[in-house]
């Protein structure tokens, strides 16, 4: 009972440091929702905006169509009609267009012969992923203007047909990926540098000395530093996926409580790992600094930029440590396939592993301080 | 000297004293080494990072686990199966009921599902049969890839049929595509550097803004102020030591991005360092505003962290294609210097010196490092008065 009150004590004390400050009260409120915002529109791999520039060397009836249909898909936008081959380099080396669509002069010809009719398409590789994107739409669109030629000039229709389906996320929206995973994106960020700051803080200025002389123990005070950490990030957790729901109508699919149960478990975890940091720093720099470097690769490994199975599996191995990787999943198997707790305890486990591990460190770290 | 000083205070204070520049700089210098953290964020860092992630982040697909189901196995059925196992971007699993697909694609085992139904040789012989390609779409750009790779893989085994059948052929547009400055497709060509930039920015702000609120918090600047030396002298004493460390953690992982993950460099090198130069200047200038402007070490930290990490993941076309966000975000994409720097290592990575790229990139962060020093000058010599 006397525990509990100096815990509450405690916890007051450290809610009332960060948010008695209005910039520090900003800096932990307004970022996430102003982040997740902007990088909800940012974030995407759907393109709808591609400048391309046209060589058609055969301007026939058939190339023409070819060419509507990929202005007619909603994606491309035609920025130049190009006479000479030589234009091409310039206009793809300055970024001008994206792609360039050449149609050599026998293409109609060889389509009426019932032969193959190449298409040059060249794109910037510049960012392979977005080239690469842009390719697979004007793909898409040569399937289709190859089946309505088919059709109109009465050949058989193709042995096999793909008939295609993306279940969870029907129109394949980035946006239902990315905002859902900016929960646990922009909450690492925070937790680990609040809660890591806010230790180091009290270490530089010696008021920490204070805090272990009275008669809390290790344990005490590794509590009134979490649950206050804690505290914000699920009000953080609640501003943007407020956002997601209602600003950007993202379908939720599952059960609010699975989702805050596992949210819950990876706050925990990750203020473990800012408390671990903490443990390890002397001055609010080295802090940072450690901060810094378990976010940056727990960030970009965690899986929301860059799928974790397209990496090697020395790496895959890695992010078995990075709670992110294990938050984004469950945010994403509740939010868009509605799992239920049962299901996603295989991502559950490895994250009450890590919050485990990480506590278990910082009050090993504190109390040996005090010895 | 200090005669010197009292004797003509007023040319003290009309232009810079590279004296007195000289000696705050030799102090900054000891403080690195006593305090190593600062060389352990400018060289170890981004050599750490720079390995760790430049060899995780991929954005191509090898080996997708893909479930076949068999509802009927026959000759051509399976045929179609083995177009998907010859291919190099799947993995196959076959099984011959939807039911264990579902709970494969459910546990995460497989993220798509070829169904080859029944009936599939009815349908064949009957003039068309349908190919039931289903993918888990939570990740839309990989699953967006998968379908293409797939549609490839049954396009690949109709050609296959139509040459092995002697079937009448039927003009068609067949596509030669051709990708300029990664003719291999390989996404660490543009992953990588963006990775410079990220690191750089961090790194760089990160340098000056800890340090500079660490004076302002122990009041250590106000006690510099009391001296002769001007705030410009102080912002060259402060800028400079960590420009040479972070310009040494540049050419790191440059070198790591040429030679580690052999992404060519078809530029200038020359063009390459100055203008690496001019981006670590405007990531300074950065840090050494929010430490000004805050004089917090809690809160300059805070700003770093979120002004500049995720704002360069997310907005700078790192990997995200700027052209296709709404004008509005893209607008404020534009404020960010990350996203000229980025343009620019891509340029000169990838295609070599267009100008017409470059000039406009180093132009806009020249505008910026003006900006940003012309601003923490004001903001440190209002203190002074």
């Amino acid at each position: 009972m006397e525990s509990l009150r100096r815990i509450l004590a405690l916890i007051r004390k450290e809610l009332l440091a960060i948010l008695k400050d209005p910039r520090s009260r900003f800096t932990v409120l307004g970022p996430p929702v102003i982040q997740a915002f902007i990088f909800g529109y940012a974030a995407t791999y759907d393109l709808n905006h591609v400048r391309y520039a046209v060589y058609d060397q055969d301007r026939s009836e058939a190339s023409r169509q070819f060419l509507a249909d990929i202005d007619g898909s909603g994606t491309f936008r035609r920025v130049a009609n190009l006479r000479d081959q030589r234009e091409i380099a310039p206009l793809i080396d300055s970024r001008r267009v994206l792609i360039v669509v050449q149609i050599g002069q026998d293409f109609e010809r060889r389509l009426l012969l019932g032969q193959p009719a190449d298409v040059q398409v060249i794109a910037d590789g510049r960012n392979s992923n977005t080239a690469g994107t842009a390719l697979n739409y004007i793909g898409t669109i040569a399937d289709s203007f190859n089946a309505t030629w088919r059709q109109t000039n009465g050949g058989p229709p193709p042995p096999v047909q793909a008939v295609q389906r993306a279940w969870y996320n029907p129109n394949l929206e980035t946006r239902w990926f990315m905002v859902p995973g900016m929960i646990g994106m922009l909450t690492l960020v925070q937790m680990i540098v609040i809660t890591a700051m806010s230790v180091a803080r009290e270490r530089e200025q010696g008021t920490f000395d204070q805090l272990l002389v009275t008669p809390f123990r290790p344990v005490e005070i590794m509590i009134g530093k979490s649950v206050p950490s804690i505290l914000i990030g699920l009000v953080q957790v609640t501003m943007v996926l407020t956002l997601a729901l209602f600003w950007f109508k993202i379908p939720f699919q599952g059960s609010l409580f699975t989702l805050y149960a596992g949210v819950l478990l990876f706050l925990i975890t990750a203020v473990g790992v800012g408390l671990t940091v903490s443990s390890v720093a002397a001055t609010m720099q080295q802090a940072l600094m450690g901060s810094f470097l378990t976010i940056m690769p727990f960030a970009m490994l965690g899986g929301l930029n860059t799928p974790i199975s397209n990496m090697p599996r020395g790496i895959q191995y890695v992010t078995f440590i990075d709670p992110l990787r294990w938050v984004i999943s469950i945010i994403h198997r509740v939010f868009l396939e509605g799992a239920s707790l049962r299901r996603i305890s295989s991502d559950l486990w490895p994250l009450a592993l890590i919050a485990l591990f990480t506590q278990a460190i910082a009050v090993w770290m504190f109390r040996r301080r005090l010895t | 000297m200090k005669s010197r000083l009292a004797g003509k205070p007023g040319a003290d204070y009309t232009r810079i004293n590279p004296r007195r520049v000289r000696s705050l700089i030799h102090k900054e210098f000891v403080q690195i080494i006593r305090d190593p953290s600062s060389i352990a964020i400018a060289l170890v860092l981004p050599v750490f990072l720079i390995l760790l992630i430049g060899y995780g982040l991929s954005l191509d697909a090898k080996d997708i686990p893909v479930a076949v189901v068999l509802e009927n196995p026959t000759p051509d059925s399976a045929s179609v199966a083995g177009a998907f196992k010859l291919s190099d971007y799947f993995k196959v699993t076959e099984v011959t009921s939807m039911q264990e697909a579902v709970k494969l694609i459910r546990d995460l085992k497989v993220d798509g599902i070829v169904r080859l139904s029944q009936d599939f040789d009815r349908q064949l012989a009957s003039g068309g049969a349908s190919v039931q390609l289903i993918v888990r779409g939570v990740d839309a750009n990989r699953a967006r890839f998968i379908q293409g790779y797939a549609r490839g893989a049954l396009s690949q085994w109709t050609d296959h049929r139509a040459v092995s059948e002697a079937l009448p052929s039927v003009g068609s547009a067949r596509l030669q595509t051709r990708m300029w400055f990664n003719e291999a497709v390989d996404s660490h060509y543009f992953l990588v550097p963006g990775l410079v930039v990220l690191i750089m920015t961090l790194t760089g702000a990160l340098l000056t803004a800890l340090v500079m609120a660490r004076e302002w918090e122990q009041g250590t600047l106000e006690a510099l102020f009391v001296t002769p030396v001007r705030a410009s002298e102080i912002l060259i004493g402060k800028t400079l030591p960590y420009f040479i460390l972070g310009m040494t953690g540049l050419l790191l992982t440059a070198s790591a991005g040429r030679f580690l993950f052999h992404v060519p460099l078809k530029g200038s090198t020359i063009v390459l360092a100055a203008v690496s130069a001019l981006y670590l200047l405007v990531a300074l200038g950065f840090g050494l505003l929010i430490s000004s402007a805050t004089r917090n070490q809690f809160v300059a930290g805070q700003i770093t962290i979120i002004a500049t990490f995720l704002p360069a993941v997310f907005l700078s076309g790192f990997v995200f294609d700027l052209a296709s966000v709404p004008a509005g975000v893209r607008f404020i994409s534009y404020l960010l210097p990350a996203r000229y720097y980025v343009s620019f290592l891509q340029t000169i990575f990838l295609a070599g010196n267009v100008w017409s790229v470059i000039v406009p990139d180093a132009a806009a962060m020249t505008v910026m490092f003006l900006i940003l020093f012309a601003l923490t000058l004001r903001k440190t010599e209002k203190r002074l008065n």
